[in-house]
């Protein structure tokens, strides 16, 4: 529903995004991951026309979004929470946006019950909001319209625990009914929670795509392993030809955990923990974005 | 066979949907000027010294001075100051408030939200130019002079609506230029005012004044309640292409390709 091809946006000399592809599919929660910086809101500022591409285009449902008449009643926009005039009431900031695409007050109400925002709190000024309830406001002035695309920058940021599950909620229902969703995040845990399918963007290029289970799978066997005496070890790996890094209290060994378990046993090293790293998502995150990383995470160091 | 239909990309169904009518836009600028309590209070601000000015002007002036033409005239200085601010305000105060990433996500035509905003102030206008001669109309009627309707044409009135609309037009072209609330004020108020000085001590630039010099000097014939020579009218054009219309362009030029963040 959403297609991104060839998509590079250059400020003056500096690349922000660099021939980026992807799409978003119909009945799908697409997350949209990446450290700050990498490139995600400049994307979907481009994708609301907001901002003009440097090269390649964006279509949502096959239209350029320009072309799209009255686009609210088909793609919901949330870019930024706080973009809002903050001398306005929660309700007035509905009524405008109703009153823009044409759709009855009662559609106001109707939002502010599925965000869960009070009578009182939709008659307090924006200013005086916290982010979470301008979180909600601003999900609810993107679904108004009643649009098949949602387009999300950040959503969850600044929502509680509870509130992230309720927009998990909200999404997964809207996506069931063919919605198609688009959200960005910097934050690994609320992707993972929401989306069905993940992008991960580090430095203006796309690194990685697809849902949990592929972007593990072909990330390869990596195995945690804790020995009494792991420079012994880090030793036998070595003249096993097995690749290692130190993880901690631990090695992170790039092998089936079988496979250590039968060095560790030919060579007689009491092992005491063995299994299948895990977090593996949040290490691939890490990974896979460390170059677009501003703190150096992974000089962990290579084996030597 | 046909993997073609499983790949094949959704479309949006937009056969429905009509653009946004220009119309509903106006409404909706006409009621961002009003929701916000900066936006109200400049509204009522525009009325009640409109008021205030033609009570003075009552009670301060010389009996045979209270004609309708004086009353109105004496609103158009405090309105011309206010009504140029409602322009600019209409403009920045989404720029500053970061309210164009929805209203543009809402309708991408920037040109049609910009020319929806300079309706919505002419239309503002409108209203404080009816209400400055409908009080100033009172005021007459109450003080009761003899010979206080003479020499009323409709000259009279064009010539003050000319001074109202480019002072809208020219807060909206400051707005659009600088995006931003205060430097596009202060940049109105003062700009003119260092200009007239210049031009007073520039002898050059003084001889053109009436050309170049909009508030100053080629605006003050629509003040004198005399008939304006084919010349003073052509020096009223100028000035105003160089005041008003240049940088209008100029701002919609920026607006049209700014990046909106």
């Amino acid at each position: 529903m959403i297609k991104v091809d060839g998509l590079s946006k250059s400020y003056g000399g500096f690349l922000a995004l660099d021939d980026i592809s992807f799409s978003c599919q119909p009945g799908r929660v697409t997350g949209f991951l990446g450290p700050n910086g990498a490139g995600k809101t400049t994307t979907m500022r481009i994708m609301a026309g907001l901002t003009p591409a440097s090269r390649g285009e964006i279509t949502i449902g096959g239209y350029h979004f320009r072309d799209i008449p009255n686009p609210g009643r088909h793609v919901g926009v949330l870019l930024d929470a706080s973009a809002q005039h903050g001398g306005r009431t929660g309700r007035e900031v509905l009524t405008i946006g109703a009153k823009t695409m044409g759709l009855p007050l009662s559609r106001v109400d109707e939002m502010l019950a599925l965000v869960s925002l009070t009578p009182a709190e939709a008659k307090r000024r924006v200013r005086n909001y916290s982010l979470g309830m301008r979180q909600r406001l601003g999900i609810a002035h993107a679904l108004l319209g009643d649009p098949s695309v949602l387009i999300l920058d950040e959503p969850a940021n600044g929502l509680d625990p509870a509130g992230i599950r309720w927009m998990r909620g909200l999404l997964k229902s809207y996506a069931e009914r063919g919605g198609t969703v688009l959200l960005s995040s910097h934050l690994l845990n609320e992707v993972e929670l929401i989306a069905d399918e993940m992008i991960l963007i580090g430095r203006g290029k796309i690194v990685a795509q697809g849902d949990k289970k592929t972007l593990l799978a072909e990330r390869g066997n990596s195995t945690h392993v804790v020995a009494l005496d792991n420079t012994t070890l880090q030793e036998a790996l070595t003249s096993y030809d097995v690749s290692w890094t130190p993880a901690g209290d631990a090695l992170a060994v790039d092998a089936e955990p079988v496979e250590v378990g039968r060095i560790a046993a030919e060579k007689g090293i009491v092992l005491v923990e063995l299994r299948h790293a895990d977090g593996g998502l949040e290490n691939l995150f890490l990974e896979l974005t460390s170059d677009a990383q501003r703190d150096d995470i992974t000089t962990q160091g290579e084996s030597a | 066979m046909s993997t073609v239909t499983s790949t094949a990309t959704p479309t949006l169904d937009i056969s429905g949907t009509s653009r946004v009518p220009f119309g509903r836009l106006i409404t909706v600028e006409l009621r961002k000027m009003a929701d916000t309590r900066a936006g109200m209070w400049l509204l009522l601000a525009i009325g009640l010294i409109t008021a205030a000015i033609v009570t003075i002007f009552y009670f301060a002036a010389p009996d045979e001075q209270r004609t309708f033409l004086n009353f109105m005239g004496a609103t158009a200085t405090p309105q011309g100051f206010l009504l140029p601010v409602l322009g600019i305000l209409l403009v920045t105060s989404e720029w500053g408030q970061r309210t164009t990433l929805t209203t543009f996500a809402l309708e991408p035509s920037r040109s049609k939200v910009i020319a929806s905003k300079v309706v919505a102030a002419l239309l503002l206008g409108l209203v404080a130019i009816v209400l400055a001669v409908g009080i100033a109309a009172v005021a007459t009627v109450l003080a009761g002079e003899p010979g206080a309707w003479d020499n009323i044409g409709v000259d009279d009135f064009a010539k003050f609506g000319i001074l109202q609309v480019s002072g809208i037009l020219q807060g909206l072209a400051f707005g659009l230029i600088f995006l931003n609330s205060a430097a596009a004020i202060v940049t109105y108020f003062v700009l003119p005012i260092a200009f007239s000085i210049v031009s007073n001590l520039w002898g050059a630039l003084k001889d053109a004044a009436p050309w170049v010099d909009l508030g100053g000097t080629s605006q003050q014939p629509l003040f004198s309640g005399v008939d304006m020579t084919g010349e003073q009218w052509a020096q009223l054009a100028t000035a105003s292409a160089i005041w008003i219309l240049l940088p209008f362009v100029v701002g919609l030029v920026r607006v049209m390709r700014a990046e909106l963040k």
